[in-house]
């Protein structure tokens, strides 16, 4: 690898770093998917008949919840894959 | 002995947008047709053919295996329509079909090695603008105009910019979901072949043996389950913003 200014790499040391920083967002929808996947195993004990329902909104739900999660990631990925600051 | 370059697997670990083949300068504006325009012919053209000749010659009686496949899935589509919008909304079935069948096979495409069509994000930003047109149209049309703009300032008029804010996020948020499960997923994949590959190389095997197999488990995940799941969720929302945007199944 060729040898790069001070600047640049300073860019994307901090690139990498804010990327990392980025992904603490998957803290938030994985707490919260399994909560919701808690409360749908104890519906679903409770209510075997209603399984069809309880599991299809808990998707749907989990679906909504992961979206955060998923801004961090395409945060992450944008930082490390197309470097938008150097 | 030489080994042919197409057996040494990925060199480069390469993440880019869609490739593009043309670009067209339309009044001032810069407009690119990409790979993702052609793939996108490619999934109509086989929903189309599909469609063709899974209902080409319906009977009442006697009927073929083909029949029998194309009234399963216009059952089931039906069916979910039905029990998540309600009887009213029947009629918002074929479109419901439309994107989940689009959405599915223009995921699984990547399956035949080229990029998918929905880890494009303008593909997912149109289909949320559709959805965001019907909402609103679907709200004029229960509320009258009059009816919609002044849902915006419900319950107090000071709620009008988080309201805005709020109708803005939904398409939005429908696209990045969308987009982020794929375009996220297809570079994890892309990160465990180029891994893969270079691990082999250090056992010093000339070609890549590893990526033959073990990948096969996270693509069931990524490939297919999220496929099929985003798929669902999209039209899940689609058909539950619809149906919240008008009055509800007892004031009707």
């Amino acid at each position: 690898m060729e040898p790069m200014a001070m600047s640049e790499a300073i860019v994307l040391a901090g690139s990498a770093i804010g990327a990392g920083l980025a992904m603490i967002a998957g803290i938030g929808p994985g707490i919260g998917e399994g909560y919701a996947v808690g409360k749908a195993c104890e519906a679903i004990a409770r209510q075997p008949e209603a399984s069809g329902a309880v599991t299809r909104t808990m998707f749907v739900g989990c679906a909504v919840a992961e979206s955060t999660g998923i801004y961090g990631l395409i945060i992450a990925l944008l930082l490390i894959f197309l470097k938008p600051f150097t | 002995m030489a080994i042919p370059k197409v057996l040494r697997g990925p060199e480069k670990l390469e993440v880019s947008g869609p490739k593009v083949i043309k670009t067209f300068h339309l009044f001032g504006m810069k407009i690119n047709f990409t790979e993702t325009v052609i793939l996108e012919w490619i999934v109509m053209a086989v929903i189309l053919l599909t469609a063709f000749l899974l209902t080409r010659n319906l009977k009442v009686r006697g009927t073929s295996k083909r029949q029998a496949i194309a009234e399963m899935a216009v059952e089931a589509i039906t069916g979910l329509v039905r029990d998540t919008m309600g009887r009213r909304w029947l009629w918002f079935t074929p479109y419901i079909a439309t994107v989940f069948c689009f959405s599915i096979f223009g995921s699984l495409i990547s399956l035949f090695g080229v990029r998918s069509v929905t880890s494009d994000f303008s593909v997912l930003l149109t289909w949320a603008a559709i959805t965001f047109v019907l909402i609103t149209a679907t709200k004029i049309r229960c509320g009258g105009v009059k009816g919609y703009l002044k849902g915006f300032g419900d319950p107090i008029p000071v709620m009008l910019p988080i309201n805005v804010l709020s109708e803005i996020s939904t398409p939005t948020a429908m696209a990045l979901r969308h987009f982020g499960n794929i375009a996220g997923g297809s570079i994890i994949m892309g990160l465990i072949y180029y891994g893969l590959a270079n691990l082999s190389h250090m056992i010093r095997l000339q070609v890549p043996l590893l990526t033959v197999g073990i990948p096969a488990a996270l693509s069931l995940y990524f490939d297919l389950f999220s496929d099929f799941m985003q798929a669902f969720i999209f039209i899940m929302l689609t058909m539950v913003f619809i149906s919240n945007a008008g009055p509800s199944e007892d004031a009707a």
